[in-house]
């Protein structure tokens, strides 16, 4: 990547130049028209353009522009990655085990064990593949959500690989698949990545996405994209768990667009991390929806996590909730920007939104701005959001009662999650969940994958065939 | 007779802020014994049982406390619970999201390992679990609840001794148990609390009413006022107080 003077107070314009000089080695190493095809676009888009920085309207804690100003290394000429990351991986959830997809980096991992596991109706694969196999299955929604935000045109921009998941009409899957997006290199890195679900008519499936990082010594960044549609009457979760380093960074831009009838739930819980920032916006674009969209945020060090939703309501008779809970501790800081918007003639709206923080140390910071805009008449609405400490009375009594004050303190948090835990609905799942929860509140976090595996005895063992 | 000893307060000076609340309270409960404690509102008797239970709200000035032998004021509140001291809260507290099974059992194997012994296994945790539930005829129901959430006034209270049967401990301090009981409840209550009374245990019940003194026969009363003991006598003082309210001894200790 070239490297610019300090007088540029955009960090934008290294990349514009990055891909100016390598506009060519781009495409060729993606190698999917349909994918390069986007990229003139963003690069119009973007000329004059600057990325968010801190203070700015809805990023009050995070400045995109500090996060993407460092040199990274970007993989443009797809030189191969180390697969033994994948082959070494463990993973100890029960019921994910059987339908697993590795992105190390940006590029998707093929595996002949997941090709030959997917059932009829499902296609789970490297997004650049699909772009040229089967690009009418991506085209039509490979579009959501671009042009919304500078980071978004950027990652059309650089954009190289990433994840197709496809949900036939009418298939459902009785158990999640998982994906696990891995960290691995020998020098600091930057992804841009992308996820595509497509969930067909009829269709019902879950997915798991772990990101996690394979060292604790490189600095890291994600640049991502998560495009959903789920279409009508389908079903479509996704958990979304973050456990990275303190030096991995994540930018991710969720869009989902949701046709009638369906369901859709996305939980995105960050255990751990250096500086996070998700981006959320579900469009409601078909009667009688029903959406849920949780988080959770764990924060310890110097550790930030902004979290940005925004749920549209542009249809009658949708149901949508929102529900962000955060403990900071340490340094750490937590930022929430909620909103809910009932456009006119979405009657019969229900929409609801609640964000609570517990601050565990005195020096820990949260921004809360729950916002909400109606444009009609006849819905329900309702929106809060409060910040507190520990309940001193319930730790007195539980240390009266002998649980000494550290446990006292992890039963305390662990309690004030279950609600966000409890969004999860496949049961093996949730237990896994509250188990890391409760492991990071005990201050062992699993932000490496061997960690996770490690640190619980188990039979299970997942590895990905290459 | 030293050995017989469970508590012995001395001195014992305690503020919350700027306000001294407890002034002074000199107070040796033996082994086997049940004191109760009377007195108007506001003269500090919860405030004494939080005090010795160590909640961090106070601040003790002076004074000292000795539980068998050790510096109780040194001990942190989970130390306290340990070396066999229970507090059956006025208003017990209700904890969302953590269940009456993990607490329990959090508060079970905590003990267990501050006296050097393994924790308990789940089947003979559950086994526990019920035979102590009956002491109090606590639901099976509630124990799979959060803790206190959505309990009536009458089921916490009962919740509380029912944790002090799982807990074993040599000294209880029963704070108002039985404020918000109907009959019935306090009769289960108060029995509850004698079925676990032992020649070894003992017992410190604060009370505004003779009518659970009815039922935990006490071996002294006392009669707290202004941060202070200012009587002491048998089981007759509480029924004098009953009778006569506490305005005369206000006078006499007012006049003094």
């Amino acid at each position: 990547m070239n490297s610019h003077s300090a007088a540029m107070d955009n960090s934008l314009q290294q990349y514009l130049d990055l891909y100016d000089a390598n506009s060519r080695a781009i495409d060729a190493g993606c190698g999917a028209p349909l994918l390069n095809a986007m990229r003139p676009g963003a690069r119009s888009a973007l000329e004059g353009a600057r990325l968010p920085e801190r203070g700015d309207e809805g990023y009050e804690r995070t400045s995109v522009n500090d996060m993407l100003a460092p040199d990274f290394g970007l993989n443009i000429s797809r030189l191969p990655m180390p697969v033994d990351v994948t082959a070494s991986f463990r993973c100890d959830i029960p019921a994910v085990s059987t339908l697993m997809a590795f992105v190390v980096n940006d590029s998707f991992v093929p595996s002949r064990t997941l090709e030959e596991r997917l059932p009829d109706g499902v296609r789970f694969m490297s997004l650049a593949r699909a772009a040229r196999e089967c690009p009418e299955l991506v085209e039509p929604y490979i579009g959501l959500g671009t042009g919304s935000c500078p980071a978004a045109d950027l990652n059309t921009l650089l954009l190289q690989d990433g994840v197709l998941l496809h949900i036939g009409r009418g298939v459902r899957l009785q158990k999640p698949l998982q994906l696990v997006n891995i960290f691995s290199s020998s020098t600091d890195m930057m992804a841009v990545r992308r996820l595509l679900v497509v969930a067909e008519d009829d269709s019902e499936a879950q997915l798991l996405v772990c990101d996690h990082t394979q060292d604790r010594e490189h600095r890291y960044l994600s640049l991502q994209m998560i495009q959903i549609h789920v279409a009508q009457r389908a079903s479509f979760e996704l958990y979304d768990l973050e456990e990275s380093s303190a030096l991995t960074s994540r930018i991710s831009m969720l869009y989902a667009h949701q046709e009638a009838d369906s369901s859709l739930t996305v939980n995105g819980s960050t255990l751990s991390g250096g500086k996070t920032r998700n981006d959320y916006r579900l469009d409601l674009d078909g009667t009688g929806c029903r959406t849920m969209l949780a988080g959770m945020a764990v924060a310890t060090g110097d550790q930030t996590v902004d979290n940005s939703s925004e749920v549209l309501h542009h249809v009658p008779r949708c149901h949508s909730d929102q529900l962000f809970k955060y403990v900071l501790d340490d340094k750490s800081n937590g930022a929430f920007e909620g909103a809910i918007r009932v456009e006119e003639g979405a009657v019969l709206t229900e929409a609801y939104q609640t964000n609570r923080n517990l601050l565990a140390s005195s020096d820990a910071r949260m921004h809360t701005r729950p916002q909400l805009e109606i444009y009609c008449d006849d819905v329900k609405c309702s929106h809060g959001a409060a910040t507190g400490q520990l309940d001193q009375q319930a730790l007195f009594y539980m240390q009266a009662r002998g649980i000494p004050q550290h446990e006292a303190r992890v039963m305390l948090m662990q309690a004030f999650m279950a609600d966000v835990i409890a969004t999860v609905r496949p049961e093996g799942l949730r237990d896994r969940l509250r188990l890391l929860v409760e492991r990071r509140f005990h201050g062992r976090s699993s932000a490496t994958c061997a960690d996770c595996g490690a640190a619980h005895n188990t039979d299970q063992v997942c590895s990905s065939s290459i | 007779m030293n050995d017989d000893i469970l508590l012995k307060v001395n001195g014992l000076h305690a503020s919350i802020g700027d306000k001294e609340i407890l002034r002074g309270i000199d107070l040796t409960v033996r082994r086997g014994e049940v004191h109760a404690i009377m007195g108007p509102n506001g003269s500090g008797k919860s405030t004494l049982s939080e005090v010795l239970a160590g909640d961090p709200a106070f601040t003790v000035t002076a004074g000292s406390a000795e539980f068998h032998g050790i510096d109780l004021l040194a001990l942190s509140p989970e130390d306290r619970s340990h070396e066999g001291l229970f507090l059956s809260f006025q208003y017990p507290v209700e904890i969302p999201g953590v269940s009456m099974v993990n607490f329990m059992r959090a508060a079970v194997n905590a003990k267990r390992k501050y006296l050097g012994q393994e924790p308990m296994s789940a089947a003979d945790f559950l086994k526990l679990m019920r035979s102590k539930r009956e002491v109090v005829e606590l639901d099976g129901k509630l124990t799979s609840r959060s803790v206190n959430e959505g309990f009536s006034g009458g089921e916490k209270k009962r919740n509380e001794i029912f944790q002090m049967a799982v807990l074993e401990p040599c000294l209880s301090i029963l704070d108002e148990t039985d404020s918000g009981l109907d009959i019935d409840a306090l009769r289960i209550v108060a029995g509850g609390v004698n079925k676990l009374k032992t020649p070894e245990t003992s017992a410190i019940v604060i009370t505004h009413y003779q009518r659970l003194l009815d039922y935990i026969k006490p071996d002294f009363v006392h009669v707290l006022y202004k941060g202070r003991i200012v009587r002491t006598g048998g089981p007759e003082l509480a029924l004098e107080l009953e009778e006569r309210g506490y305005d005369w001894i206000k006078q006499e200790i007012d006049n003094e």
